[in-house]
C-alpha cells in the first residue's frame, strides 16, 4: 500500500498521466462535440486508428510533423463526413453506423499499413515529436517534469479544452450545436440548417479523434502497432458521460483514467509478484465504471441524442 | 381604401401522396388584424402554417408578403419577412436557458462572440414592452407550460415578427393562461402586428379574432368577419353538417363501485398523488379536470394497473384493487381506455383482431385451454365488434396503425365495453377526435352510464367535462377536490383551481356549514 502512496509522489508516475491523458482528451472532446449535436459517434475507435496510421505513415512517407497531424485531422474529419451521411442525412442508426465505421477504420488502416510495408517485420520508426521544455517552468520540481516537459501536441490537447468549451458555451455556432443536440426542430425553425449543424459538428469531432490517434504514433510511440488503440475510444465515450458533456468535467474524468492507468503499470512492477498483473490490467476500467455509477446518475443526456432529423415530416 | 395587405395567399395547393391537405387556398391578412384558421384536425390548418413558414414547400400557389413573393420552402426567408411562429408542440430545448433557446439563429455563426449583453437588454425590453414575464436565465426545464409560451412568443417577436402564427395555442393552457395569452394578442395587433390564430375552439375564436377562414378537408368553405359570424353557423361549417353532441340525461345513481381513500404515491413533485379519495357510484360520470402533469395520469396508471407502488386504498365494487397487475385489474371489471391511443392503447405494427384480443388471451372463448389462440374464432370476433362499433377499415386483418384516430379509439371502445365493464376508466377519450367521432364515443360512454356503469373521465376540456359528467374534481399538484356537480361551479372557478388558487378541503367543508 505504502509502494502505491510513493507512487504519486514521482514525477514520472505524472509525466505518465498527463502523456496517456492526452488522446483521450481529444478523443472524448470529439465525442463530446458530436454527442452535443445530437449524435453519437461509435466511429471513434476506428477513426483513431485511421488518425494513428495516416499520421504516422505521412511522416513516414517523408512529411513533417505538424502537416501529419493536419493530414491525420483531415482524414479523421473524412471520416466524420461519412459517418454524418449516413447518421444525420439517411438517418440510420448512429449505434450501426458507428461500429460500421470503426471496423472499417481500423480494418482500412491496417490493410494500407501492410499494402505500402509488405515486407516490414518489425514496424518501422520514425522520429517524432520531441519534448518541448518550458523555460523555467520545467526546472520546478515535479510539475516541472509533468506539465512542462511534455510534447507540443500534449500542450495543444490541454489548449483544446477551454477552445472547445468556449466555442460550445461562447459563440453563436456552439449554441447552434448544442440546440441540434437538444431541439432540432427549434434549431430548424430559427432558420439554421440543422443537417449542416451536425455534419459540421460531426467532421470536426471526428478530426479531433483523429489527432487523438495520431499523437498515440506521433508523440508517444514511434510507430504503428496492430491493435495500438486498444479501446480507447471505448473509454473516451464513457468519459463523455462521465464528463456529462462538458468539457472541463471531460478533462478531470481523462485524468482519473489516465492516472489509474499510470498508477497500474507502476504497480505492477512493484506488487507483480503477489498480485497477477492482469489484475492491475483491469483497475482502470473497473474503477472507470465505478466512477460511472458514482457520477453519471443525474445526468441530463442531451434530449436529441440518437434522435435523426427529417426536414419537412409531419409532426 | 384599405392599405395592402400584409399577407396573401394565392391558390396554394400542397398534396401528399393521395392526399390533398390544401387545395386552392386564397386568403388575405392586414395589419392589425387577428385571422382565426377553425377547422378540425386534418383539415390543413397546420399544413398551411408549415407552407407558410417554409416547413413545407407548396405544390401551386404562391404566397405574398407586402406584396412580395415569399420564396417557398425557407424558413430563414420566412423569418427575415417578419414571419413568427408558435408551434403547438413547443420547439424549445429545456436544458437550455431562456435567453439561450430565444438567441439561436439570431447572430451570424461565424461570429467570434455572442453579444450576450446586448441581446440580453433587448430581452428585457421586450418582456417589459409586451407584459410576456419570464425571467431570462431559467432553464425551460424550470418553467410552466403558459410560462414556455411566452418564450415561444418573445421568441417571434424577438425577430422582430410582424405576422404571428399560433397553432393551437390554447390547448395546453388553463382558462386563466388563455385569458393572459388573449390580452397579450391584443397589446401585439395594437402596436400593428397581424395574428393569424389556428383553433377549432369556437367561443375562443369568437372572442379573439377579427376575422374567420373555415377549412374543411383541405378547402376553405368560408370566411366571414367575425362580427358577422355565428356559433352554430361556424360549427357547422367546420363539420359540413350539423352535429349535436349527447347530453346526460337524469339518472339515480346507485351503490359505490369505485371507493378510493387515502391514495398517495411516493416520488414527489407536481404528479405525486396526495391522499386522495373519491367514490364513483353506479350510473355515475365522474369527471377530472387538471392542468397535465398533475397526477391524473398517475391516478389512470394505478387504476390500469401499470402503477402498483402506493399507500391508501383502492376498490372496485368493494374488492380490493389487484395493485400493478393488469390482468386482475381487467378481469375485476374494469375498462380501459387510455390517454396515449397510439403508445399505449393500441399496438400500431399489430392486426386490428390481435389488438382486440389483447386483453384477454387466456379466456377459453378465444383460446385452447389458454394456450393455444382460436385465431378463427378471435377474428370472426373481430369482425362482430368492427361492425358493432361500425370501425372503418378493411377488415380485422388490417395494420391497425393504419386507422384514422377516431377508429383507433372507437376499437380500444370496442374492447373495453363488449366486457361489460362496471367500471370505466376514461382517460382523455376524445382528444384529438374530430367531431363525429367525440359525438359517438362520448355516446357510448352515457349508454354505458345507463347500463350501469361507474366512469372516471379525465379531460382537460372543461367544456367536455360540464356537459358529460355528474360530478367535477380538480386535480392539482396530486391533490383531488371535493367533486361537485357541473352546475356548482364556473370555468372560472374550475380555471382557478387548475391553477392551484383554491380554498382547501376544509374551507369548503366550513363554506357548507356556514350555509346551514
Amino acid at each position: 500500500m505504502s509502494d502505491l502512496f510513493e507512487i504519486l509522489f514521482t514525477a514520472g508516475f505524472w509525466a505518465a498521466t498527463i502523456r496517456i491523458v492526452s488522446p483521450l482528451i481529444f478523443g472524448t472532446l470529439g465525442e463530446l462535440i458530436c454527442e452535443r449535436a445530437g449524435v453519437l459517434n461509435l466511429g471513434i475507435e476506428g477513426i483513431m486508428t485511421v488518425g494513428a496510421m495516416a499520421g504516422w505513415m505521412w511522416v513516414y512517407q517523408g512529411g513533417d510533423l505538424w502537416t501529419g497531424v493536419i493530414f491525420a485531422a483531415c482524414v479523421g474529419a473524412l471520416f466524420g463526413l461519412l459517418h454524418a451521411i449516413f447518421t444525420v442525412h439517411l438517418c440510420l442508426s448512429q449505434h450501426v453506423t458507428g461500429i460500421g465505421i470503426t471496423l472499417f477504420g481500423s480494418s482500412l488502416s491496417y490493410f494500407i499499413y501492410r499494402m505500402l510495408l509488405p515486407d516490414a517485420t518489425t514496424p518501422p520508426k520514425i522520429e517524432p515529436f520531441e519534448p518541448l521544455l518550458i523555460p523555467w517552468f520545467s526546472e520546478l520540481p515535479i510539475v516541472g517534469e509533468a506539465l512542462f516537459s511534455q510534447t507540443a501536441l500534449t500542450y495543444l490537447a490541454l489548449l483544446t479544452v477551454p477552445v472547445v468549451w468556449y466555442v460550445l458555451f461562447r459563440t453563436p455556432v456552439g449554441l447552434a450545436v448544442r440546440m441540434s443536440g437538444e431541439n432540432p426542430v427549434a434549431v430548424e425553425a430559427q432558420g439554421i440548417n440543422v443537417l449542416a449543424v451536425r455534419t459540421g459538428a460531426v467532421m470536426v469531432g471526428s478530426a479531433l479523434m483523429a489527432v487523438g490517434g495520431a499523437f498515440i504514433t506521433m508523440s508517444w510511440f514511434d510507430a504503428f502497432y496492430f491493435g495500438m488503440i486498444n479501446g480507447r475510444g471505448w473509454i473516451c465515450v464513457a468519459l463523455v458521460i462521465f464528463a456529462s458533456w462538458q468539457p472541463g468535467k471531460a478533462l478531470l474524468g481523462a485524468l482519473l483514467f489516465a492516472g489509474l492507468e499510470a498508477m497500474q503499470v507502476r504497480a505492477q512492477q512493484s506488487a507483480g509478484a503477489i498480485i497477477p498483473y492482469q489484475f492491475f490490467l483491469m483497475l482502470p476500467y473497473i474503477m472507470s465504471i465505478v466512477a460511472m455509477i458514482v457520477m453519471a446518475r443525474k445526468t441530463k443526456y442531451p434530449q436529441a441524442l440518437l434522435v435523426p432529423f427529417r426536414r419537412g415530416e409531419r409532426v | 381604401m384599405a392599405a395592402a395587405p400584409i399577407l396573401e395567399f394565392r391558390g396554394v395547393t400542397k398534396r401528399f401522396g393521395a392526399l390533398t391537405a390544401n387545395d386552392n387556398i386564397s386568403l388575405t391578412l392586414n395589419q392589425g388584424e387577428v385571422l382565426a384558421l377553425l377547422g378540425e384536425n386534418g383539415a390543413g390548418k397546420t399544413t398551411l402554417m408549415n407552407i407558410l413558414f417554409g416547413h413545407y414547400q407548396a405544390d401551386e400557389g404562391e404566397i405574398l408578403v407586402d406584396g412580395e413573393a415569399l420564396p417557398p420552402g425557407s424558413t430563414q426567408a420566412a423569418i427575415s419577412a417578419g414571419i413568427g411562429m408558435v408551434h403547438q408542440h413547443f420547439t424549445l430545448a429545456d436544458n437550455l436557458t431562456v435567453l439561450e433557446n430565444i438567441t439561436v439563429g439570431t447572430e451570424s455563426l461565424w461570429s467570434w462572440r455572442q453579444e450576450n449583453q446586448a441581446n440580453r437588454e433587448k430581452l428585457t425590453r421586450m418582456i417589459e414592452d409586451y407584459g410576456l414575464v419570464v425571467d431570462p436565465d431559467a432553464l425551460v426545464s424550470t418553467l410552466s407550460v403558459g410560462e414556455r409560451q411566452r418564450v415561444e412568443i418573445l421568441k417571434a417577436l424577438y425577430r422582430d415578427a410582424r405576422i404571428l402564427i399560433l397553432d393551437e395555442p390554447t390547448a395546453v393552457l388553463t382558462p386563466q393562461e388563455a385569458d393572459r395569452l388573449f390580452e397579450t394578442l391584443k397589446s401585439i395587433t395594437a402596436k400593428g402586428l397581424a395574428v393569424i390564430f389556428i383553433s377549432h375552439k369556437l367561443h375562443e375564436i369568437l372572442a379573439i379574432s377579427t376575422k374567420v377562414a373555415v377549412l374543411r378537408r383541405g378547402s376553405i368553405v368560408g370566411t366571414l368577419a367575425t362580427k358577422d359570424a355565428k356559433r352554430e353557423q361556424l360549427a357547422e361549417l367546420m363539420v359540413g353538417r350539423v352535429v349535436t353532441r349527447p347530453k346526460l340525461s337524469a339518472i339515480k345513481r346507485g351503490a359505490p363501485v369505485l371507493e378510493i381513500s387515502d391514495l398517495t404515491t411516493g416520488g414527489g413533485g407536481s404528479s405525486a398523488l396526495k391522499n386522495v379519495d373519491l367514490v364513483i357510484h353506479a350510473h355515475e360520470i365522474v369527471g377530472i379536470a387538471g392542468v397535465a402533469g398533475n397526477g391524473q395520469a398517475v391516478l389512470a396508471d394505478i387504476l390500469s394497473g401499470l402503477i402498483g407502488n402506493f399507500t391508501g386504498s383502492a376498490s372496485i365494487n368493494g374488492r380490493e384493487l389487484a395493485a400493478g397487475d393488469p390482468r386482475s385489474i381487467v378481469a375485476s371489471g374494469v375498462g380501459r381506455i387510455p390517454e396515449d391511443r397510439h403508445a399505449r392503447g393500441m399496438i400500431g405494427d399489430m392486426e386490428i383482431w390481435e389488438n382486440l384480443i389483447s386483453e384477454d388471451l387466456r379466456s377459453s372463448e378465444i383460446s385452447y385451454g389458454g394456450m393455444v389462440i382460436n385465431g378463427d374464432r378471435a377474428r370472426e370476433r373481430a369482425t362482430e365488434q368492427i361492425k358493432e362499433f361500425d370501425v372503418r377499415c378493411e377488415g380485422p386483418e388490417a395494420e391497425t396503425k393504419l386507422l384514422s384516430g377516431g377508429n383507433m379509439q372507437k376499437l380500444i371502445l370496442s374492447r373495453a365495453l363488449s366486457r361489460n365493464p362496471s367500471f370505466i376508466l376514461a382517460n382523455q377519450p376524445v382528444r384529438g377526435l374530430d367531431e363525429g367521432a367525440i359525438a359517438y364515443v362520448q355516446g357510448r360512454l352515457l349508454e354505458a352510464r345507463q347500463a350501469g356503469a361507474a366512469i372516471l373521465l379525465i379531460s382537460e376540456d372543461l367544456d367536455e367535462l360540464m356537459s358529460l359528467t355528474d360530478r367535477i374534481a380538480v386535480i392539482y399538484h396530486g391533490s383531488l377536490s371535493l367533486p361537485e356537480p357541473p352546475g356548482k361551479r364556473s370555468i372560472a372557478e374550475i380555471g382557478l383551481m387548475m391553477a392551484g388558487q383554491t380554498q382547501n378541503k376544509s374551507e369548503e367543508l366550513q363554506g357548507v356549514g356556514h350555509g346551514h
